[in-house]
């Protein structure tokens, strides 16, 4: 039981620690790696409650959910990578424009 | 017939990818003839015969993946359907042939996607169409490629996918508590207790960020904004309210029985409440058309966010069917107004060039026929009579009355006036005489008629009524006993 709390209490802080990353960070590329930090800790909680009185029988359910969850996050990863560079090589800047120029935009 | 409503889009999606030739629009016009027939037979099965669900594969009930068609989900089919189909032919005439190569695959995949979402029966598949559908519609939010819309749409997907990794983790909680991940099971074995409470916090967290209410909407106005007009169209109409049929749906369905949620709901009505006047207020002081209305969706989500505490906190409730026709006629008039407006509103830009209203004067001798279909969708959106907006605002206050809540009625009423506002607004910009003649282009003839449809949709909806509301009605909902396989 005591090895489940250790897995499910790690999870819970990375995914907190992710959050936190992507609330605070301003850098593109670390925000991006926040994401994957959070998702890092949803995927471990999944597999602790996979097993979670760690006797010899293993729930295959969250196990094959981790695997879907990782295909979605490396895609999203991968998207959110490419918006970043287009970003990057229009204006130079890693970061998003937080004082959005939606007020003037255009003449 | 049902999962042709899921197979049909996507294999359209996969041949507009492969087959990226001249007639590339074809694809969508064959899937928008078949999905709103499709739509329609599984709408009259379940008006007829009620809820049904549908095993794929044959795998029965713990590890197969079940389709669960009810009142609410047929709803929420006929309105992509016939949404998406005036929007794909409209987008038809709309991109040139370099854009049409990017949108109508990722417009046919996020179709197929929210089909199966409306349909969706366990709550980790929930989570994989919604990412499907995030996904496609943050790569629809930077099709032009500007500088702005690619920061507006990778903000827009942090966002969501933050929302979704905590849906994902409430996901995780329930599984740890209950071992079942089925919403119709769940909704039986669930019981109250701080495992559940999490789940519920998560969940609900992760839902709200991607339908925009108030503290997390600020995404919305910049991606909305920036998109092409049709893209704009169907994220404001359709895309907001996969999320939002998902939260309705857990809420009711499986956190409500668990007597888990009635604080909560006051909080999600407060902000409903906060939404729609910071969102109409600052649709009133945009500069540009397509702000505005992406301002004042953030308005018109909040009303749906009102159904919340009134279904949610007393069990039983009697004004609970109001409350429903109130939030599902919301969603209905505002995805066929909205969508109106969006494609109104890129019309007026091919025509004029500009986004400013500043410049848009004298449109009513120009453009009569879009000025009207202006005037319409606002009709609803301010929710005067006859239209769907009406009956939506019309349920919302009986329920409130019976309710005795009466402090939510300071959405609908004072929501109401604001929203004559800002549509008042463009329509006088409409009606004011240029000092010299600015140019205009023409709008192709069927640019100008699909969102006067779509207007009219919205206006006329506000008759059929007592349809909609026996759909909704209990025995249409969660009726598991009545099972088909097919």
């Amino acid at each position: 039981m005591h090895g489940f709390y250790i897995y499910a209490i790690t999870a819970i802080l990375l995914f907190c620690l992710g959050l936190w990353g992507l609330a605070f960070h301003r850098n593109l590329l670390r925000k991006i790696v926040a994401l994957n930090v959070m998702a890092g800790g949803v995927f471990l909680f999944f597999i602790s409650i996979a097993n979670p009185d760690q006797s010899g029988e293993v729930d295959p359910v969250p196990q094959a959910m981790v695997l879907t969850g990782i295909v979605v996050a490396i895609s999203l990863t991968a998207f959110a990578l490419c918006l970043a560079r287009r970003i990057h090589e229009k204006t130079g800047q890693n970061e998003l424009d937080t004082s959005c120029s939606i007020e003037d935009g255009d003449g | 017939m049902e999962s042709l409503l899921v197979l049909v889009p996507l294999a359209a999606a996969m041949g507009s990818f492969l087959a990226p030739g001249r007639g590339i629009a074809s694809w969508g016009f064959l899937t928008s003839l078949a999905i709103p027939a499709l739509a329609a037979g599984t709408a009259m099965d379940v008006y007829q015969h009620g809820a049904r669900r549908i095993s794929l594969g044959g795998w029965a009930e713990p590890l197969g993946i079940h389709l669960h068609m009810d009142g609410l989900s047929v709803i929420f089919l006929i309105m992509t359907a016939l949404v998406g189909a005036l929007i794909s032919i409209y987008s038809a005439f709309f991109f040139k042939r370099d854009t049409a190569r990017h949108f109508w695959p990722l417009w046919l995949l996020m179709w197929a996607a929210l089909n199966s979402l409306f349909m969706v029966s366990d709550i980790f598949n929930a989570y994989v169409v919604l990412e499907l559908v995030t996904i496609c519609a943050a790569a629809l939010a930077v099709l032009s490629g500007k500088t702005e819309s690619l920061q507006a749409g990778l903000r827009y997907l942090m966002v969501a996918m933050a929302g979704s990794l905590a849906f994902l983790l409430g996901v995780g909680f329930l599984y740890a508590e209950t071992g079942m991940l089925d919403m119709f099971m769940l909704s039986w074995e669930l019981q109250g207790g701080p495992v559940a409470a999490a789940a519920f916090g998560l969940m609900t967290t992760g839902l709200v960020m991607k339908s925009a209410l108030l503290p997390f909407h600020f995404w919305l106005p910049p991606a909305h904004g920036e998109a092409p007009a049709p893209v704009s169209a169907l994220l404001s109409a359709l895309v907001i309210k996969g999320s939002f049929f998902l939260l309705l749906r857990l809420w009711v369905g499986v956190f409500e029985p668990a007597g888990i949620t009635s604080h909560a709901a006051y909080v999600l009505g407060c902000l409903g409440v906060l939404a729609v006047l910071w969102g109409s207020y600052q649709a009133l002081i945009q500069p540009r058309l397509k702000l505005i209305i992406a301002y004042s969706s953030v308005a018109q989500v909040g009303y749906l966010f009102l159904m919340f505490p009134l279904l949610c906190t007393v069990p039983e409730a009697p004004w609970a069917e109001k409350a429903w026709a109130g939030g599902t006629y919301q969603a209905i008039s505002h995805g066929l107004a909205k969508a109106a407006l969006f494609l109104a509103a890129g019309n007026l830009i091919l025509s004029t060039g500009t986004d400013r209203i500043h410049y848009m004067k004298n449109i009513a001798s120009r453009l009569p026929m879009t000025t009207f279909t202006l005037g319409l969708a606002g009709i609803s959106l301010m929710g005067l009579p006859p239209s769907g907006g009406f009956v939506a605002k019309w349920m919302f206050m009986q329920a409130i009355l019976e309710s005795g809540q009466w402090w939510w009625a300071v959405a609908p009423v004072l929501g109401g006036l604001l929203t004559a506002g800002y549509v008042f607004r463009i329509l006088g910009y409409a009606f004011l005489l240029a000092e010299k003649e600015p140019r205009m282009l023409p709008v192709p003839f069927v640019l100008e008629k699909i969102p006067l449809i779509l207007a009219l949709c919205s206006i006329l909806i506000g008759f059929r009524a007592e349809e909609i509301i026996f759909l909704l009605q209990e025995h249409m909902l969660w009726a598991i006993e009545v099972e088909g396989d097919s």
